[in-house]
């Protein structure tokens, strides 16, 4: 069974699960035209937790986390994020975008832009934080992610794993209180994974609640408190991780877990 | 079964090409004369290039800048036995060229239009001049500018103060820093001067002043409308939102345009009559009324674009399909028929009575065509945007509007700079068309020179010199893109 890709420590003393709920979704479904890709989702996910989303590609991993902060509209169903429900009403969307913050696979960092002003893009605009203020978070993140002597280049100036740091210092400038990632790694170099599965790894020393969809499987063990097994647009199994990778239940996952492994 | 293992004992060192294929031998063999077909080419080529020169310089280098007409040139040239070009005419008729039919002791005025247009143009275009420089210039300009029309206390009073602003600010220039501390300067905007694009905003209102007088107070009552756009904008945007903040600010600009505006400057100037001589459109002509139009369409084209661009791809219903219309209808119509829509429709609907000034249809028909390729090319730099551009936006909680201003439209639109300058490059040329509609640009101006008869027959030299103005402005627009694009690379492939 693979390990994780770095050899750092996990230590795990400030990862607290608290029973306070951070999203809760109810019966949510979803459809691309005619085409039925989540189907009667339900999770919820207290503040602290770790969640790892695995499964095969086209299953609805990206759908799923993307209908969290509304990048996609889900059909039927509930999805309350902090509080807030999400609808067609445009505050609530706005409110609940700059709660949560998104990591991708590609990065997506402005390319006209340079790593600073990425960063305090957001907070200036959307937060309303004074340029000056904006910029000191911005750096402090920058270094909290080991790149502060980047911040006036280009992300095309970047390696990639650079790039996807610069992409989740971008999202800890919004002060979120979620976080999600979609295969942050899978676009990445060997050499380069480590240093953001080793970013990741901090934030969730640090109890940000994180929903992570990866292929990394030694960070879904070590990191992780609940491993979601998702194939058809369903959720078919979720376990705490060590039960996940030793002991699974359904042959679907069985089957999935023996292609990865 | 041969051995495949090798092991490598010792490191290569970097070694220079081979000297064949480096320096000016390297070049021109690479360049010009790899292979015998491409030799023979290159000679033929050379060869035709010398021919085609030769003929010219010889045209063009004809001793005839004196003469009165065309038949004394002809004279000129059969006696000395060479030249061929009748460059009297252009003499004898270049301030017509530039300036058509505008009131001799008036020309003052235009060409203070033109010079200042480079100073309102020089903070857009580019970054690397200081706020310093651009209000020196601009005192300069001014300063020199008194010094061309008659003397009176007014003007003396005006070249002090402007001498001792030029000063001022020269001295303050002097003592700018050097390297680091400069750049922070320069991108803090040197502290006490105020930004210059207050000028070029001061300039739209400027310059149809300048160009056709009258009172003060008409471009001061277009100005106020704005103001009053804006301040309706202002008040209503946090209560109903960015749209309907935006079309009310519109309705309620152009309402007190067409309603308010021309009461109010009348009434203002019985109270307060400054002014300048009014000259009529009619007067207008030349270079001069090619740029005028040139570059009012090209300025509001590019917004007009952009909105255009934007509406296409907007979820509204409504709005999408009336900027599908719209750039469809406009495309498929050539501007000449715009024109002459210009020219003898408009004014069949207007209710009579009204004088909707040529020029001004002319320029709304130039902009509206451009507006509707422009939002295509830019529709192109928006299409190239990666999907996740919107996404990251979206996710950091940017609204429509932010997204666009802050994320979309800087990208979309360093995409599209090869074709809003194509567009704007077509757009100036096609000015010339107004000479069909009977306003007297270069081209007008060139048949109208025709019909003298001096110069009955005189072709090449006018076309000649037509082309050379249009030249130098296309071509400086060409090379203006492609020093934006380099300024605003930052993908360092
Ligand atoms: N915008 C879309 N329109 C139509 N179908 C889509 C769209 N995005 C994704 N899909 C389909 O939905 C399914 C789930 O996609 P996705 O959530 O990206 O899967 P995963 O991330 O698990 O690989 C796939 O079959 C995919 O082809
Ligand atoms: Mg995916």
């Amino acid at each position: 069974m693979s390990t994780l890709e770095t050899d750092r420590k996990v230590n795990r003393s400030q990862m607290k699960v608290s029973d306070k709920v951070a999203i809760e979704i109810r019966k949510m479904n979803k459809w691309y035209g005619q085409f039925h890709v989540l189907r009667d989702i339900d999770l919820t996910v207290y503040e602290g937790e770790r969640i790892v989303i695995a499964g095969p590609s086209g299953s609805g991993k990206s759908t799923l986390i993307r209908c969290i902060n509304r990048l996609e509209e889900h059909q039927s169903g509930q999805i309350i994020v902090d509080g807030i429900e999400l609808s067609s009403d445009l505050k609530n969307i706005d409110k609940v975008r700059s709660e949560v913050g998104m990591v991708f696979q590609h990065f997506n960092l402005f390319p006209h832009l340079t790593i600073l002003e990425n960063c305090t893009l957001a907070p200036i605009w959307v937060r309303k934080i004074p340029r000056k203020q904006a910029e000191e978070t911005a750096m402090h993140f920058l270094e909290k992610v080991k790149i502060p002597e980047q911040a006036h280049k280009y992300p095309g100036q970047l390696s990639g794993g650079q790039q996807q740091r610069v992409a989740i210092a971008r999202s800890l400038c919004m002060m979120p209180r979620i976080m999600l990632f979609d295969e942050p790694t899978s676009a990445l170099d060997p050499e380069m994974i480590k240093e953001v599965l080793d970013t990741m790894i901090e934030l969730a020393e640090e109890g940000m609640t994180m929903l992570v969809v990866t292929h990394e499987m030694g960070f879904a063990q070590q990191v992780a408190n609940r491993v979601i097994f998702m194939d058809a647009g369903q959720i078919v199994e979720q376990n705490e991780p060590t039960e996940f990778f030793n002991n699974p239940k359904s042959e679907r996952t069985k089957l999935f877990l023996s292609q990865i492994l | 079964m041969t051995d495949l293992s090798f092991v490598r004992t010792e490191m290569l060192p970097e070694r220079a090409p081979p000297p064949s294929t480096t320096g000016v031998i390297g070049w021109l063999r690479k360049n010009l004369f790899d292979g015998w077909l491409n030799s023979a080419l290159t000679i033929v080529s050379l060869l035709f290039v010398f021919w085609v020169l030769d003929h010219l310089f010889v045209w063009g280098i004809s001793p005839t800048w004196s003469d009165g007409s065309l038949d004394q040139c002809r004279t000129t040239i059969s006696e000395a036995g060479w030249g061929g070009a009748c460059w009297g005419v252009i003499r004898e008729r270049w301030p017509q060229m530039l300036y058509g039919f505008y009131p001799e002791e008036l020309r003052i005025r235009p060409t203070l239009a033109f010079f200042l247009l480079f100073i309102a143009l020089i903070p857009v275009l580019f970054s690397m001049i200081s706020r310093r420089m651009n209000w020196l210039l601009l005192a300069l300009v001014l300063l020199a500018f008194t010094f061309a029309v008659e003397s009176s206390g007014l003007i003396i009073a005006a070249r002090v103060v402007l001498a001792a602003a030029a000063l001022w600010i020269g001295v303050l220039l002097v003592r700018v820093p050097t390297g680091e501390e400069r750049e922070e300067q320069i991108k803090q905007g040197a502290g006490r001067l105020p930004n210059p694009l207050w000028f070029t905003a001061l300039y739209i209102f400027l310059m149809p002043w300048l160009l056709w007088g009258g009172t003060v107070w008409t471009p001061v009552a277009v100005a106020l409308g704005i103001v009053i756009g804006g301040l309706a904008f202002r008040l209503l945007s946090p209560m109903t939102g960015t749209l309907a903040a935006l079309i009310v600010a519109v309705v309620a600009t152009i309402l007190w345009w067409l309603l308010l505006s021309g009461p109010f400057a009348d009434m203002m100037h019985g109270i307060f009559p400054i002014g300048l001589e009014p000259v009529k459109s009619r007067l207008f002509g030349g270079l001069m009324l090619s740029i005028t139009i040139g570059v009012v369409a090209i300025a509001v084209s590019l917004p007009l674009g952009i909105v255009l661009a934007l509406g296409r791809q907007s979820d509204l219903l409504i709005v999408k399909y009336l900027s599908v219309i719209f750039i469809e209808f406009i495309r498929g119509v050539p501007l000449i028929t715009l024109l002459f829509v210009a020219s003898v429709l408009l004014n069949i609907f207007m209710p009579p009575g009204t004088n909707f000034d040529i020029i001004l249809r002319v320029i709304i028909m130039a902009t509206i065509f451009s507006a509707a390729y422009m939002a295509e090319v830019i529709r192109g730099g928006l299409a190239a945007l990666p999907k996740g551009q919107y996404e990251a936006a979206d996710a950091l909680g940017l609204d429509y509007w932010k997204a666009q201003r802050l994320v979309i439209m800087p990208q979309a639109l360093k995409i599209s700079i090869p074709g809003i300058v194509s567009t704007f490059i077509g757009l100036f040329k096609d000015t010339t068309l107004v000479s069909i509609i009977g306003l007297m640009d270069p081209i007008g101006l060139s048949n109208a020179i025709r019909a003298d008869a001096n110069w009955n027959g005189i072709v090449w030299e006018l076309y000649g010199f037509i082309a050379l103005m249009f030249f130098i402005f296309t071509f400086s627009m060409s090379r203006y893109s492609m020093y934006l694009e380099r300024r605003l690379r930052t993908d360092h492939r």
